[in-house]
């Protein structure tokens, strides 16, 4: 069964090709059942290919397609690994992508560009299983470009408007530096071990130098934290929230983003073979992410770029999992975070779509009546990344933190606030969304009109509520246009992922508790990829009583401080919103304005270099020509005497030349 | 005339020794003439003459394709006839697997850039010179006499000297005459190297001379100062048509000014004439030398890669940005080249036509942009996508196919080229490939700036490409994907005479090993003492000579 | 012939040709120019006779026939011209004529 792997990237594959050929003739709405109905087949197939797996021994299958690039020492073929971390990967993308797909169907209803949108899917779907399931690292690089390209297609999908254009291309282009680092790698790779097929140069690893090992692993984590949004390359993200609702579930939270984790737990020999700052570098870029980044969440009035940046922030969870050893934790992570972050942005898409595409928390709140269904499955994912127990989150997350306490306690103090900030953000969210007054009613209009005064991303709005009612009367005019905003509850396409991606975000915690060896389900079955590098913890059972509280109490100290700030009113917002937060911690904004500035001049200056220095002697030396030539044609002024008396000079100058020369 | 031409190909079917070399070459060459002669009276008959020509070329060149033998590395079809027997210069034609595919993409490409765009005057002109370009363009790839080469290389000047002259716009006849000076001007050291180079090989046997190549490369009688003085001359001449920085002005003057048909050839072969030359008469002819000069070379290649991405990021005219594109392209090939192993020299080859592929595609995109608003200036151009997209859409697969993007064409090329560089030279690998977030930045840019956004009032009428467009665009469309999934073929068929080329280098040079990977030499011994041996350690450090000593 | 009846020959010649040479740079009348030109070819042809004679070899006596048909040639071309810019700019000098001039 498992000779079937091959269907797996080829039905998505097949679904984009018959939509980009005919996708307008199909139409709406069957050019999305044909690209649900692509991947979630896909899905079957991994299923079906993942009970044949256990009969393999070690759960390993090759299969080698053709050859691809083959010149001189270098060949790499098209060819298909699949493994335990890759057989993980492919059923929780094929999975989630399949109901993100069904979803789309409802959210997408009436786009213009409506096939268009299944048809860049189908192909995201496909690279990304390319990614996943190459069995070198070009492939997995094709793939990880190929991800890439779709991202910025559907990122820019309403090219129209000129943020989404432009969100598009930087997302494409930080990528792209990200790039830079991962084809370094692949040389290296390369130049030390002369293959770039995992099967073949990482079981050398071991005795690979320590300082190529560095560089090679230095220059994936390049990569990956292009890829993976981590400092300083995650800026894009939060600009990525400009594609349509399910891109940011299926792309820029559960699968694509994910990566650069992916990669690094797949080199895991590399890494182990590097030297000992690598894994540190790793875990504390990892941490340092998680942490600013829940800081920036804190401040945020989109809802989406709080799903953004709590993304970033969750990947950085998974980077430091990976840099303190704990391989499986952060591939769990992923998967349960697969499953709550791609709830929480199909439900955040609902409330959007239910609130006519408005994204902004101050003009929602008290929805849970309205939208019963997105809202009890939203709550659901709100407690899974909050940490609450049983729910999936909090066993991946304190399996992580069980790790980085292992490496060092101040990785794991950061990561129990890093944790209260996660509760605290989220549950703002769901608080403002779901909770206490509504603000998109008629009662609303003064907080609207205050709304307006400030610029979207500027927190000292934060305040605005305060001075709502004062405003009230003065500016109840102004907002005609949002006044009469009816929420809604969305249709049924919509509404069955989220009831299913519910479920897993409540009970996915079981493939891996860490009660006992038997329970670890997860552990086991990525031995074969990760066994032999991964740190080995055996946690008493005091420890682990101690850790499971200390993780539940900060979950839950985060929720009540949101529920006193943001329901009770006990404290004033804005001392926590921060504009530092809001913006960013300016980063962002530093980037551009270099990059806008100093960045750009510099280019100009080589573009002014190029014109005036270059091509300015070319033509100078065109212009010099023409000079000296006009000046010398004054020579041949046109008297006969003149030149036969040049004959004349020159004839004596000859024979004088000959005389010094000869001697008689 | 033409029946039987045509019918002494259908006849080359059963037999072998149809000269297909030499028909490569007289077909356009006869066909131009025919054309020149017709009445300019009757322009239609002058442009099935040259579609004629350029279609049964094209054929021919497929044909070579078909019937070459891809294990052998020397050269094949070869055609010897003597010409000026005092100097021993002969009509001497072959090919091998580095000059087969530019054959071959100067078979494909000329068909369709007459497809592509039509004259705006005096068409009949306009064909002559073009199908005599396709004359010269295949003459230079196919030559194996010094002297051939020389005067094929420098017939190509001509027409498009004149068809940048007569049918460009703006500047035209500005950047004509750059073109043809700069070009002409690095020739001019060529022709010495060449005439040397004769007279030095013919010294060997009897006084006399000789440009035969395969028997100067028999020759091998260069005192080391000779031979570095010889290969800067034709160093000098292919830079310059490459166009390597810093010798790469004439080319944004001359793509800008340019006719559709002039841009794509240009951009497609004659830039290749360059590399190619390089390849041929350098690294063939100077192997001292070369491995002398690959530093150099190296880092003006490295330089074009990244300061063309640059420039050509600031350009606010199309053409130029593409233009300037060409120059970072063209650093790749140049690159390649120079890393002196099989990986960067199979890529560079590959290079060279994807290239003439993407920015051939490119240029017949902007022709057909410049045919519906008939400007080139980026900032006149605003959410074209919207109202055509079917145009965006091949558009953006040409572009990312540019930017280099896996399971596109360009990638297989840049890639083996910066592997090989790495191998052999790391640093500039390195360097090089920050070419690759350049070339993003650029295009994209230039995309989001035309193509996204609202339309405006005067783009907003912009229609969508037509059935015959779509046409012309399909051959290139397939090609991208295939090179990009499938470069097998092709690179099976280069592989044996760059291996000869690279065997060469180590034969003649001594101390010269081809710059490969170290699994050859220390990664076998760590399998076998079951790693851990801290001695063949393989280290950053321990290998950073790499090709140049 | 002694050597010294020679050189007064070879000093005729010198100076012959100097004065043509002269008349050929100062001279504006093409007319007088092409004398000029005829005096410095037969002061050439004066010391090929004397240095024919002086060695002793007939060839500088043959050079001199050659030198004579050519000079008669020339001037043929030469008065020709002189006449055809006569015609059509009577009184012209050779100064005149430099529309070649760079």
């Amino acid at each position: 069964m498992v000779e079937l792997v091959w269907l797996i990237p080829a039905l998505p594959l097949a679904g984009f090709l018959l939509l980009v050929f005919f996708g307008k003739r199909i139409g709406e709405p069957r050019a999305g059942w044909i690209g649900t109905g692509a991947v979630a087949l896909s899905f079957v197939t991994a299923c079906v290919v993942f009970a044949g797996l256990w009969n393999e021994p070690e759960h390993t299958f090759e299969a080698s397609l053709f050859k691809w690039i083959p010149a001189g020492n270098f060949n790499v073929d098209i060819g298909i690994l699949l493994d335990p971390l890759s057989m993980a990967m492919v059923l929780f993308i094929t999975g989630i992508a399949s109901l993100i797909h069904l979803y789309s169907i409802g959210y997408m209803h009436g786009d213009s560009r409506f096939p268009r949108f299944f048809t860049y899917l189908n192909l995201f779907v496909f690279s990304m299983l390319v990614l996943v399931l190459g069995d070198n690292l070009v492939l997995t690089f094709l793939g990880w470009e190929g991800v890439g390209a779709c991202s910025y297609f559907l990122i820019a999908f309403w090219f129209e408007k000129e943020e989404n254009a432009s969100a598009g291309k930087k997302a494409f282009i930080t990528n792209r530096v990200g790039d830079w680092g991962f084809m370094v790698a692949i040389f290296m790779t390369f130049f030390a071990f002369g293959t770039v097929t995992y099967t073949e140069f990482l079981p050398m690893a071991p005795g690979l130098a320590q300082t190529t090992a560095t560089f090679i692993a230095l220059m994936l984590f390049v990569g990956a934290i292009g890829k993976s949004a981590q400092i300083p390359l995650f800026i894009w993200l939060p600009d990525a929230m400009a594609g349509p609702t399910p891109v940011s579930a299926l792309i820029h939270a559960a699968t694509m983003v994910t990566a650069g984790v992916y990669l690094l737990v797949r080199v895991n020999p590399i890494i182990a073979a590097s030297a000992s700052w690598i894994p540190w570098m790793i875990a504390i870029v990892g941490i340092a992410t998680a942490f600013l980044a829940a800081t920036i969440a804190l401040a945020q009035q989109d809802i989406k770029k709080v799903l953004a940046y709590s993304t970033v922030s969750q990947l950085g969870y998974m980077f430091l999992a990976v840099g303190v050893g704990g391989y499986s934790a952060a591939i769990f992570h992923m998967i349960t975070h697969a499953f709550f972050k791609a709830l929480l942005f199909l439900g955040a898409g609902s409330v959007i779509h239910g609130m006519h595409e408005e994204q902004d928390m101050r003009r929602m709140g008290a929805l849970r009546r309205i939208m019963p269904v997105t809202a009890v499955t939203f709550i659901i994912g709100w407690l899974a990344i909050a940490g609450v127990p049983p729910f999936s989150g909090f066993w991946s997350k304190d399996d992580i933190l069980a790790y980085a306490l292992h490496k060092s306690p101040i990785l794991y103090v950061i990561g129990l606030i890093t944790a209260l900030l996660t509760a605290f953000y989220m549950s703002r969210l769901v608080f403002r969304v779901f909770y206490g007054d509504s603000r998109w009613g008629e009662s609303a209009e003064g907080e609207l009109a205050n709304l307006n005064a400030h610029t979207a991303t500027d927190a000292a709005d934060a305040g605005a509520e305060d001075h709502a009612d004062a405003h009230e009367d003065s500016h109840a005019d102004t907002h005609a246009g949002h006044g009469a905003v009816h929420p809604h509850e969305s249709k049924w396409p919509m509404l069955v992922p989220l009831i299913v991606l519910a479920f897993f975000a409540a009970t996915a915690g079981v493939l891996n508790l860490p009660f006992t060896e038997n329970l670890e389900f997860l552990n086991r079955w990525l031995e074969p990829v990760v066994g032999e590098n991964q740190v080995h913890l055996h946690l008493g059972g005091a420890q682990l009583t101690f850790e499971l509280l200390l993780s539940t109490t900060i979950a839950l100290l985060g929720i009540f401080a949101a529920y006193m700030v943001y329901l009770k009113k006990k404290i004033d917002p804005s001392r926590i919103e921060l504009p530092f937060f809001a913006n960013g911690w300016y980063i962002d904004q530093g980037i551009t304005a270099f990059m806008g500035g100093i960045g750009r001049k510099g280019f100009e200056l080589i573009a002014m270099f190029d014109k005036v220095v270059i091509d300015g002697a070319v033509n100078g030396v065109g212009r010099a020509t023409r000079g000296g030539a006009s000046r010398l044609r004054a020579i041949e002024n046109g008297y006969v005497r003149w030149y036969a008396l040049m004959i004349g000079v020159g004839a004596v100058l000859i024979v004088a030349f000959v005389m010094t020369q000869v001697s008689f | 005339m033409i029946a039987s031409v045509l019918s002494s190909v259908l006849a080359s079917e059963g037999a072998p020794s149809f000269p297909i070399l030499p028909a490569l070459v007289f077909v356009p060459l006869v066909g131009a003439i025919l054309i020149a002669l017709m009445p300019s009276s009757r322009p239609e008959l002058s442009r099935q003459m040259a579609v004629l020509t350029a279609l049964l070329t094209g054929i021919l060149s497929i044909a070579l394709l078909v019937k070459f033998k891809t294990d052998d590395a020397g050269f094949q079809f070869v055609v010897q006839q003597t010409w000026v027997e005092s100097l021993d210069i002969k009509f001497f034609l072959g090919v091998d697997g580095i000059s087969l595919f530019l054959v071959v993409l100067t078979g494909i490409l000329f068909p369709i850039a007459l497809f592509a765009a039509k004259p705006e005057h005096s068409p009949k002109g306009y064909y002559a010179w073009l199908t005599l370009l396709m004359a010269g363009c295949m003459g230079a790839f196919l030559s194996l006499d010094l002297f051939l080469f020389f005067l094929m290389f420098e017939i190509t000047l001509v027409p498009l000297y004149m068809l940048i002259g007569k049918w460009g716009h703006g500047r035209r006849v500005y950047a004509a005459t750059k073109f043809f000076l700069y070009t002409m001007l690095g020739s001019a050291f060529m022709l010495v190297s060449i005439v040397t180079l004769a007279v030095l090989a013919g010294a060997g046997d009897k006084g006399g001379v000789s440009f035969d190549f395969t028997k100067i490369i028999a020759t091998d009688n260069l005192a080391t100062s000779t031979g570095r003085w010889l290969f800067l001359g034709m160093a000098i001449a292919f830079a310059v048509k490459v166009p390597s920085f810093p010798f790469h002005t004439w080319l944004p003057d001359a793509h800008t000014e340019a006719p559709t048909a002039g841009s794509i050839d240009l951009a497609g072969i004659l830039l290749k004439l360059g590399t190619y030359g390089f390849l041929r008469y350098g690294l063939e002819l100077f192997p001292e030398a070369t491995v002398w000069f690959a530093p150099v070379m190296l880092t003006l290649a490295t330089i074009g890669v990244v300061y063309g991405g640059i420039v050509a990021a600031m350009q606010r005219n199309l053409k130029r940005l593409v233009a300037y594109s060409s120059v970072a392209h063209m650093g790749f090939a140049l690159m390649g080249l120079f890393a002196l192993n099989v990986e960067g020299i199979e890529g560079s080859v590959l290079q060279m036509i994807n290239h003439g592929i993407t920015t051939g595609a490119l240029f017949i995109l902007l022709g057909f942009l410049y045919s519906r608003r008939h400007t080139y200036e980026i900032s006149q151009l605003k959410g074209i996508a919207k109202v055509a997209p079917v145009f965006a859409g091949v558009f953006t697969l040409v572009m990312l196919a540019s930017i280099g993007v896996p399971g596109l064409n360009g990638f297989v090329g840049e890639f083996l080229v910066l592997l090989g560089t790495f191998v052999a030279n790391r640093w500039w690998a390195v360097i090089a490939a920050t070419g690759v977030i350049i070339a993003a930045l650029y295009l994209l840019w230039a995309y989001q700036r035309v193509f996204q956004g609202e339309p405006d009032e005067a783009n907003k009428n912009f229609p969508d490409l037509k059935i015959s467009e779509k046409l012309v665009m399909a051959p290139l469309v397939v090609l991208i994907i295939f090179l990009g999934i499938y470069p097998k073929p092709v690179l099976d068929r280069i592989a044996p005479s760059v291996k000869r080329v690279v065997t060469r280098l180590e034969v003649q040079v001594d101390g010269f090993k081809e710059p490969i990977t170290r699994k050859g030499a220390d990664l076998l011994k760590i399998e076998s003492s079951h790693l851990n041996t801290g001695e063949h350690a393989l280290g950053v450090a321990t290998n950073g000579k790499g090709a140049n000593q | 012939m002694g050597s010294n009846l020679s050189l007064a020959y070879l000093m005729l010649s010198a100076i012959l040709f100097v004065i043509g040479g002269v008349g050929v740079l100062i001279r504006r009348n093409p007319l007088v120019m092409i004398m000029c030109v005829e005096l410095m070819l037969n002061a050439v042809n004066l010391s090929f006779v004397t240095f024919g004679k002086m060695l002793d070899d007939i060839s500088g006596q043959i050079i001199v026939f050659f030198v004579m048909v050519v000079a008669a040639a020339e001037v043929v071309v030469g008065l020709a011209l002189i006449v055809a810019m006569a015609r059509r700019r009577p009184g012209a000098t050779a100064d005149d004529l430099r529309t070649l001039r760079g």
